[in-house]
C-alpha cells in the first residue's frame, strides 16, 4: 500500500473521530455535571422516599415501601398545598403574563428613553426573593401596615392580609406578579420586535387599529414565546416557596399560615424535611413534585399537538455530510 | 489549541469537577495546634452574648496562644437544622457547638456520644440543679454547661394600668394575680371593661399566657420516660383552657411574640401586659423605644416558671477538646454569666452568680427601676428543681402557638383548634 494513502487512512481516522466524537466531549461536562447534582440526587431522593428516617439520624433507616406514598396521598394536607399552590399560580401566573404582554406591547412603541423603561422593567427581577418579600410582608402588616393605612384612607376596614386565606394567597401572588412581570415583558419585546414590519405595514394598509394589529399580527407573531413564559410560569408557581415562607415568617411560613392558609408544595416539603425533621416524607412530597410537573408537562405537550398543525418541511439544522 | 485537545480539556474538566467532590475531611472540627497556638471554633446562635460583650476577646488576652473562632447564626432554628446535619454527617462541626434548652433533650437521647463528658471539669459545681439535670443523660455523663435561663415575670405598662383604674405599684399589681394565671386573666377582663378610649389590648398573645403556665410546671408534653402526655396532662389542658379563653374573649391583641406585628405593637403601645423572660427585657426596650421609657414596669408573675436557655457542649471529636472545656468552663463561670447580665440582660443558671451583688440588686432604668435582680432570682428560685424536657418540645411549642392563634385570629372554636393541634403533633412526632 502507498504510504500516502495510509496516512490518508490515518488522518480520516482522526478526522472522524474529531467531526464525531468533539461534539460529545463538549456536552459532557453538563451531563458528568448533571449526572452527579441532578440525577443521582433524584434517585437517592426516591430511595430516602421508601424509607421513614430522620434527619438526626440519617444513617438508620426503616424500610416502609410505598407507606410514605399512600400517607402522602391520604394527607389532606398533601391536597390542601396542592390546592393552594394551583390557585395561588393561577392567580399570579395569569395576571402577571397579561400585564407582561401589555407593558411590552406598549414598550415596542418607539418611546423616549425606551432603555430607561427596559432596564427599570427587569429592576424587580433583579430583586432578590427575600427583600422584595420582606418589604411586601412590611406593606400588608395587619396593625401598621402602608396597605391597611390606605385602605383606611378609603374608609375601608383592614384586611387581615396574613389570616384571611384568600387575602393571603392575594398578597403572595402580588410578590410573585411584582418580581416577574417585567421579566416576561422583556421576553415578550424581544419576541415581538423580530416580528416583520412589513406584516404590521399590510395590515395598516388594510385599515387595521392598533388593537386589532395587537390581536391579529402581534400575538400569532409571537405565540411560541408565549408558549415559552407559560411552561416557565408553571414551573415556577409549582415550585413557589420563598414569597410565603418570608410572607410568614418564623413557624407561620414553614406551615404557611396557622392554618396552613397558603402552605404550598414547596412548603409542605420543607415542614416536614426540616421542621419536623421526618427525611422520608419530605423526599415523598419532592417526588409527588416531580411527577406533577411531568404530569403538568405532558399534558401541556398534547394541548400544544393539538392546537398546532403541522407546519410543513422545516430546514433542519445539520452538518451535510461532507467529510 | 486544536478542536481536539480542546476536548480533551473539556472531558478532563468534566471528570475533575465529579472527583473534586469526593474527597471529605471526617473528623475535623475547624480547630487544632498549629506551632504551640491554640484555635479554638465555636457556633453560636442569636444573642447569647459572648461575642457581643467581649468576653471571647477578653479569653484570648488572658491565653496568649489561643485564639477562638466564632461563628454565630442569627436563627436558631437555621442553626439546629445545620447542627443536625453536621452531626450525621460528622463533619463541618465547630469544637464548641451552643444547644438550646428546647433541643437539649433531642441531642443527649440521640448524639451524647457525640459530645464530650462534662462532668468532671473542674468548677463547674455552680449551676442551678434543674438547669444541669437538663443536660445530664441517663449514665450521668454532662453533655452541656449552662448559659443563660429565662425566669418570667410580667411586664405591664403603668399608665394604661392607670387609664384602667387598676393599681399601679409593682408589689400591688403583683398581688392581683398572686399564685394563680387564672387571676391574671380575670385582671384582663377587668382591664378591658376598665379602658376607655384607643383599642389596647390587655396582653399580646394567648401564646405567651400558654407558655407560662406549662413551663412552671416539671412536666409539659412528655413524661419521664419520653412518652408523650400532653393530652392528659393538667398542666397543658388547663394553660390551653385559660389561654384560648383569654385569645377568644378580646383580652388579647392576637400578636405572636417575636412574629411580624409584634415589635409596632410594642413601638406603638397597643398592649399592656406581656409574660416576659428576663432575656425579653433588652428586646422590648430596644422595640418600644425611648418615648415608652419609664412606663413600663416589672411585676413577679402568679408562679415562677422558666422559658429558654442554652448550653454550650464540647465535641468528642475536636482536636482541642481539653481548651475547648477550659473555655467553655471559663465563659459559664459566675463571674463571666454576671457580667453578660449586666451587659446585656442575659439571666445566669448559676446560682453562685445569682447572689453576686451585679445580678441580685440589679434594677432596670427603663423599666421603672424595677428591682429585676430581685424578681427574676425569686423566679427561678420558684422553678420546679426537676424539668422534663422532650425530644420535640421544641416543634410541640410552636405547634401549640399556632393552635392558639387559630382561634385568635381566625376566629376557629377552641374545640376545633385543639383538634388541629393534635393532628399536627401526631405529624410531627410520629
Amino acid at each position: 500500500m502507498p504510504v500516502a494513502l495510509q496516512t490518508f487512512r490515518r488522518r480520516t481516522f482522526w478526522h472522524r473521530l474529531d467531526v464525531r466524537g468533539a461534539p460529545y466531549a463538549f456536552v459532557a461536562p453538563f451531563f458528568v455535571v448533571f449526572a452527579a447534582f441532578s440525577f443521582y440526587p433524584l434517585l437517592y431522593t426516591a430511595w430516602i422516599s421508601l424509607h421513614r428516617v430522620e434527619l438526626s439520624s440519617m444513617d438508620l433507616m426503616e424500610w416502609v415501601g410505598f407507606d410514605n406514598y399512600v400517607a402522602l396521598w391520604e394527607d389532606e394536607r398533601f391536597w390542601n398545598a396542592l390546592a393552594n399552590t394551583f390557585t395561588l399560580g393561577v392567580v399570579s401566573t395569569v395576571p402577571q403574563l397579561l400585564m407582561a404582554l401589555g407593558l411590552a406591547h406598549l414598550l415596542h412603541y418607539r418611546l423616549r428613553g425606551s432603555v430607561f423603561f427596559r432596564v427599570a422593567a427587569l429592576t424587580p427581577y433583579a430583586t432578590s426573593v427575600g427583600a422584595a418579600a420582606l418589604v411586601f410582608t412590611m406593606l400588608f402588616e395587619r396593625d401598621f401596615g402602608m396597605i391597611n393605612w390606605l385602605l383606611g384612607l378609603v374608609g375601608l376596614d383592614p384586611v387581615n392580609w396574613e389570616n384571611d386565606k384568600w387575602a393571603a394567597q392575594l398578597a403572595i401572588s402580588s410578590i410573585v406578579i411584582w418580581r416577574w412581570t417585567g421579566y416576561n415583558a422583556l421576553l415578550y419585546l424581544a419576541a415581538m420586535q423580530a416580528v416583520p414590519a412589513e406584516r404590521y405595514e399590510a395590515a395598516a394598509l388594510d385599515g387595521a387599529s392598533r388593537w386589532q394589529q395587537f390581536r391579529m399580527v402581534t400575538i400569532p407573531g409571537i405565540r411560541s414565546t408565549v408558549v415559552f413564559t407559560i411552561v416557565l410560569s408553571t414551573i415556577g408557581a409549582t415550585q413557589l416557596f420563598g414569597e410565603p415562607l418570608i410572607f410568614g415568617q418564623g413557624p407561620n411560613g414553614i406551615t404557611g399560615g396557622a392554618d396552613n392558609q397558603y402552605q404550598t408544595l414547596g412548603l409542605l416539603l420543607y415542614e416536614e424535611g426540616w421542621k419536623n425533621y421526618q427525611m422520608g416524607r419530605a423526599a415523598t412530597v419532592a417526588w409527588a413534585m416531580f411527577l406533577l410537573l411531568v404530569l403538568v408537562f405532558v399534558v401541556q405537550r398534547a394541548v400544544r399537538r393539538l392546537a398546532s398543525r403541522p407546519a410543513g418541511a422545516r430546514p433542519v439544522l445539520s452538518r451535510s455530510g461532507q467529510s | 489549541m486544536t478542536r481536539r485537545s480542546l476536548a480533551a480539556v473539556a472531558a478532563v474538566a468534566a471528570l475533575g469537577l465529579v472527583a473534586a467532590c469526593g474527597g471529605s475531611d471526617a473528623g475535623n472540627t475547624g480547630g487544632g495546634v498549629k506551632d504551640g497556638k491554640v484555635t479554638i471554633t465555636m457556633g453560636l446562635y442569636g444573642v447569647m452574648g459572648f461575642k457581643e460583650t467581649g468576653l471571647l476577646e477578653k479569653y484570648e488576652k488572658e491565653h496568649p496562644n489561643v485564639t477562638i473562632k466564632a461563628e454565630v447564626a442569627g436563627d436558631e432554628q437555621t442553626y439546629y437544622t445545620a447542627l443536625q446535619t453536621h452531626l450525621t454527617a460528622g463533619s463541618g462541626l465547630k469544637d464548641i457547638q451552643g444547644i438550646e434548652v428546647l433541643r437539649a433533650k433531642e441531642i443527649v437521647d440521640t448524639r451524647a456520644d457525640k459530645f464530650a463528658d462534662l462532668s468532671k471539669v473542674a468548677g463547674t459545681g455552680h449551676f442551678l440543679p434543674w438547669k444541669q439535670n437538663q443536660v445530664t443523660a441517663a449514665d450521668k455523663k454532662v453533655i452541656g454547661l449552662g448559659t443563660d435561663i429565662g425566669p418570667m415575670a410580667v411586664c405591664y405598662r403603668k399608665d394604661m394600668f392607670a387609664k384602667a383604674g387598676l393599681p399601679t405599684d409593682r408589689e400591688k399589681v403583683a398581688e392581683l394575680w398572686a399564685g394563680d394565671w387564672s387571676k391574671y386573666v380575670d385582671v384582663g377582663r377587668k382591664f378591658k371593661s376598665g379602658f376607655k378610649g384607643d383599642r389596647v389590648a390587655f396582653t399580646d398573645s394567648a401564646s405567651g399566657l400558654f407558655n407560662a403556665m406549662i413551663y412552671g410546671s416539671s412536666q409539659q408534653f412528655y413524661d419521664t420516660e419520653g412518652k408523650l402526655i400532653y393530652k392528659d396532662n393538667p398542666v397543658v389542658t388547663d394553660a390551653w383552657k385559660l389561654a384560648s379563653d383569654a385569645g377568644s374573649s378580646g383580652l388579647t391583641a392576637k400578636l405572636r411574640q417575636f412574629q411580624p406585628g409584634w415589635d409596632p405593637g410594642l413601638a406603638n403601645s397597643t398592649f399592656a401586659t406581656t409574660v416576659c423572660p428576663a432575656w425579653m427585657l433588652a428586646h422590648i426596650s430596644e422595640k418600644a423605644g425611648p418615648q415608652n421609657k419609664g412606663k413600663w414596669d416589672v411585676a413577679k408573675a402568679p408562679k415562677g416558671a422558666n422559658w429558654g436557655g442554652s448550653f454550650l457542649g464540647v465535641m468528642e471529636q475536636s482536636p482541642v477538646k481539653e481548651e475547648a472545656k477550659k473555655l467553655v468552663a471559663w465563659l459559664t463561670a459566675p463571674e463571666q454569666q454576671a457580667y453578660i447580665f449586666e451587659k446585656l440582660g442575659n439571666f445566669p443558671s448559676s446560682e453562685k452568680a445569682l447572689k453576686a451583688p451585679e445580678v441580685a440588686d440589679a434594677k432596670s432604668e427603663y423599666f421603672s427601676g424595677a428591682p429585676i435582680g430581685e424578681i427574676f432570682g425569686d423566679a427561678a428560685l420558684e422553678i420546679p428543681d426537676k424539668q422534663v424536657l422532650g425530644r420535640k418540645d421544641g416543634t410541640i411549642k410552636d405547634i401549640f402557638s399556632q393552635g392558639l392563634s387559630l382561634i385568635e385570629a381566625q376566629g376557629k372554636s377552641p374545640d376545633a383548634a385543639w383538634k388541629d393541634t393534635e393532628e399536627r403533633i401526631k405529624k410531627a412526632t410520629g
